[in-house]
């Protein structure tokens, strides 16, 4: 690779900071932020180290274990190891999808969009645009590290000490490193920014799952996964810093696999070769809905798929707490004190939020196509067709209300299957599959927002981002750092029975479907108003 | 057939269309020029229904274009100069889906309009240059019996033989009695193609007529050799851009004042004289010349 194939990157890296001068400071506010306010709040929650070991004893579970990471220093857990344990890998998970969401809009979205044929024609190296979003996300992932270090040191809390707090951010540096360089290689075999973005969260959720795996079934699983590395890195306990140069030496190895890939690359085109294709519209081709469709297949396929394993990870560790409780007869006598429910309901219930809130993406992805359509200009061939705009509207929603159930049906299934072939007493196919689709009202009503804030206006659809992360946040973590009850009644998913723990109540079912039907109502009546970018 | 009255549009605080008129008659080709940013497309975006007009009216075949626009579009073709398509879907595949969501879709007429715009269908849209994606647009427009077509730009792509096989589409379209409105920049395309055009700047619709009527505004470049020296032609209003070499004066003249200035010159004894006639480009660049003044585009 010689210097004329970097020519302009600078100017473009340029161009980037000016097009995200918002939304970087925004992710490294973010990021760095969570840590520092979680570390002020173990002060507050746990003053003792009593408490702290009380703490201790309540995370050591498989469940836990697989949400978080088996975790280092339990036996003295100091407000470090608290933060190591319980926020490590969540922030570099966070961290990576940053990585992922900026590395696609600088090369492959921004292809797509035609932003690089003006850049092609200008004096600008074959690899520029890839060399300066990389620059760019790296960069941005430094300075989280470098203020998330600074920033721990600066509260001055006990056992949080600078050289530690500095690995501490340096190990979700890397991560966000590992995983932008990652993004690049794998967007180079996908066809569109769409198909990039399916691949790179795909990859990301398979090493956090594996990191799953690894902590609860077999040890050997976290050497093959960046979430592995950071857990052994054990930063507050031992401080093993050698393992950083692991994310860091995989990363340059993707990047400079990606930029060769790249190099050979066609301007939006993927790997992948081109073949004849059909030369009419077939039988199928013949109505808005056919077209999605048509569109949306194989994002379907691929969502599916994860939506599998996510749930046969759950499964998996499912049977790990059956095992655990069994052994345990002090939480034996807990589960007697809590009533006649068994803990392994409440667990299934718990992870099938969790899978809820999964399936909410791909649900909500689905629907924000016509956002996408709209901003790429597609959706002006079709309403100067005698296509009414509320059928194309209605095309999406409904298309997003089949994904959320395919989707929810295709973890129930991982989630089943590999419970029936892990534990002694396994669920039936039935109540897996209840205790999915129970969620189908509050994924309806995130459509529903969703479709109303396309109603108003598509520029405000990260809105609704926003909320499946305070809603993730607020059934994942809240469990973890007992926020307030009433908490849950804020997102959709707390009003959703906790089966098969609970009965399956029909009044909060029943209010979700008609808050989605009004909601979608209501932008369906907006959306036929506003003018068409 | 197609009439807008005063339609307004604007973007925040900036006006797009300040007042446009337009009259399309059944049968008949109009042009629409002007200038990039003039607001041709977004008064081409109001009429198709995709944008809402703040003021004015607008109607086609006499039915509101932003209320009844599903009930218009069964009876218009759209052809946009930047044509974006599904980069998954195959030419051919969107031809067929387009022709088939608006009906009335003639697969012979298709075929017909393949093989003479030398498209390859099988390609995936993502494969397709610009050029080639519009022909797409065009190949599903003119396959359809569409009553009239709204063409904005359409031939910005085109190589020029593909300009004329699209020229003999439109003309044919107008055979067969069908009306076309032809947003342009190409002025030699307008000129050939359309009965009747309108020139819009900075939202505002300048000058529409008939092209001979609008010759009628325009200047004459004349040439002119006279055995004795020619004088006092610097006096007459309507003369413009005078120079003079040896026997050879060559001036630009107001065409309405033609008759003047010739019987001014018969008194000098003309030896040779060459007039050009005034071409719509001279139009079009009077009108970015002279009546924008000072104010500069971007
Ligand atoms: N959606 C929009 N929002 C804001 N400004 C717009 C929008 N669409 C067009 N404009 C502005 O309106 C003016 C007219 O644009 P347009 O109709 O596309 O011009 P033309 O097609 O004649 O080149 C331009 O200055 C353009 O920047
Ligand atoms: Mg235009």
């Amino acid at each position: 690779m010689n210097e004329r194939l970097f020519s302009g990157t600078f100017a473009i890296f340029c161009f980037i900071l000016r097009r995200d001068r918002l939304r970087a400071p925004l992710w490294l506010f973010a990021l760095t932020a969570t840590s520092l306010a979680v570390a002020l709040s173990f002060v507050d929650l746990y003053a003792s180290a009593e408490e702290r070991q009380a703490v201790a004893q309540t995370m050591v579970n498989p469940a836990t274990t697989a949400l978080i990471g088996q975790g280092h220093g339990l036996d003295d857990y100091t407000y470090g190891a608290m933060l190591a344990h319980q926020m490590l890998g969540m922030t570099a998970l966070t961290a990576g999808v940053m990585s992922i969401l900026l590395v696609i809009r600088h090369t492959r979205a921004q292809e797509e969009d035609g932003q690089l044929e003006l850049l092609g024609a200008l004096p600008v190296g074959r690899l520029a645009v890839p060399g300066a979003a990389l620059l760019y996300v790296s960069g941005l992932n430094i300075l989280i590290a470098l203020f998330t270090g600074a920033g721990l040191t600066v509260l001055q809390l006990e056992s949080i000490t600078a050289g530690s707090s500095f690995l501490y951010g340096a190990a979700i540096g890397t991560a966000g490193i590992f995983f932008a360089a990652l993004t690049l290689f794998v967007s180079q075999a996908a066809e569109s920014s769409r198909g990039a973005l399916g691949l790179s969260v795909t990859g990301l959720v398979a090493f956090y799952g594996l990191r799953a795996v690894g902590d609860t079934v077999n040890e050997t699983f976290l050497y093959a996964t960046p979430f592995g590395w950071l857990q052994e890195m054990q930063v507050y306990v031992e401080d093993h810093a050698l393992y950083l140069f692991l994310p860091v030496a995989a990363a340059v190895i993707f990047a400079f696999s990606a930029l060769q890939l790249h190099r050979r690359r066609d301007a939006g085109a993927g790997m992948l070769p081109a073949r004849a294709g059909r030369r009419d519209g077939g039988r199928f081709l013949t109505s808005v809905f056919s077209l999605v469709f048509r569109l949306q297949r194989t994002s379907w396929m691929f969502w599916a798929l994860g939506m599998i394993l996510l749930g046969a990870v759950y499964g998996s560790v499912l049977s790990e707490t059956e095992t655990f409780f069994a052994e345990v007869e002090i939480i034996q006598v807990l589960i007697a004190a809590e009533g006649d429910t068994a803990l392994i309901d409440q667990f299934l219930a718990m992870f099938m939020s969790v899978l809820a809130v999964a399936a909410s993406i791909p649900t909500l992805l689905s629907l924000l196509r016509l956002k996408s359509e709209e901003k790429r200009g597609r959706l002006e061939a079709l309403y100067t067709l005698p296509v009414p705009r509320l059928r194309v509207y209605g095309v999406y929603v409904a298309t997003g209300m089949i994904t959320s159930i395919i989707m929810l049906t295709a973890a129930a299934a991982g989630l089943w299957g590999a419970a029936a072939v892990t534990m002694e007493e396994s669920f039936t196919f039935g109540a897996v599959f209840t205790a999915a689709l129970v969620f189908v009202p509050a994924l309806a009503v995130m459509l529903g927002l969703a479709a109303l804030i396309l109603g108003v206006s598509p520029a405000l659809s990260p809105l609704i981002w926003v909320y499946l992360l305070y809603g993730y946040i607020v059934i994942y973590m809240g469990e973890l750092f007992q926020f307030p009850d009433g908490m849950d009644y804020t997102t959709p998913y707390g009003y959703v029975p906790e089966y098969p723990a609970e009965d399956v109540a029909a009044l909060p079912l029943v209010g979700m479907v008609t808050a989605a039907v009004i909601f979608a109502a209501l932008g369906a009546w907006l959306y036929r108003r506003r003018d068409l970018d | 057939m197609l009439e807008m009255k005063g339609v307004k549009k604007t973007f925040g605080d900036f006006h797009a269309l300040s007042g446009v008129d337009l009259d399309v008659k059944p049968g008949e080709v109009f042009g629409f020029i002007g200038p990039n940013g003039a607001g041709k497309s977004t008064t081409i975006r109001v009429l198709l229904g995709l944008m809402k007009a703040d003021a004015g009216s607008a109607e086609i075949f006499g039915q509101d274009v932003w209320r009844d626009a599903v009930e218009i579009h069964r009876r218009i073709a759209y052809v946009p100069g930047d044509v974006n398509l599904w980069p998954n879907l195959t030419g051919g595949e969107v031809i067929d889906l387009f022709g088939r969501l608006r009906g009335g879709f003639s697969k012979e007429k298709r075929d017909e309009l393949i093989e003479r715009f030398q498209f390859d269908p099988t390609k995936k849209c993502r494969t397709y240059s610009k050029g080639n994606r519009q022909k797409v647009a065009l190949i599903a427009a003119f396959a359809s019996n569409a009553d009239l077509y709204i063409l904005d730009e359409p031939t910005s792509g085109l190589d020029p033989l593909m300009e004329q096989t699209f020229q003999a589409c439109v003309a044919e379209a107008r055979a067969a009695g069908k009306s076309v409105l032809l947003s342009s920049h190409i002025l030699s395309e307008v000129e050939k193609l359309c009965d009747r055009v309108a020139i819009i700047r900075a939202g505002e619709v300048i000058e529409q007529g008939t092209l001979s009527e609008m010759r009628h505004l325009t200047r004459t470049q004349v040439t002119v050799e006279t055995a004795t020296p020619l004088t006092g032609l610097a006096e007459f209003s309507g003369v413009y851009d005078l120079t003079e070499s040896g026997a050879q004066t060559s001036f630009q003249v107001d065409t309405e004042k033609l008759s003047s200035v010739m019987a001014h010159l018969a008194e000098f004894d003309i030896m040779q004289l060459n007039s050009a006639p005034p071409a719509l480009e001279d139009l079009f660049m009077q009108h970015y010349d002279t009546k924008e003044g000072g104010k500069t585009h971007e």
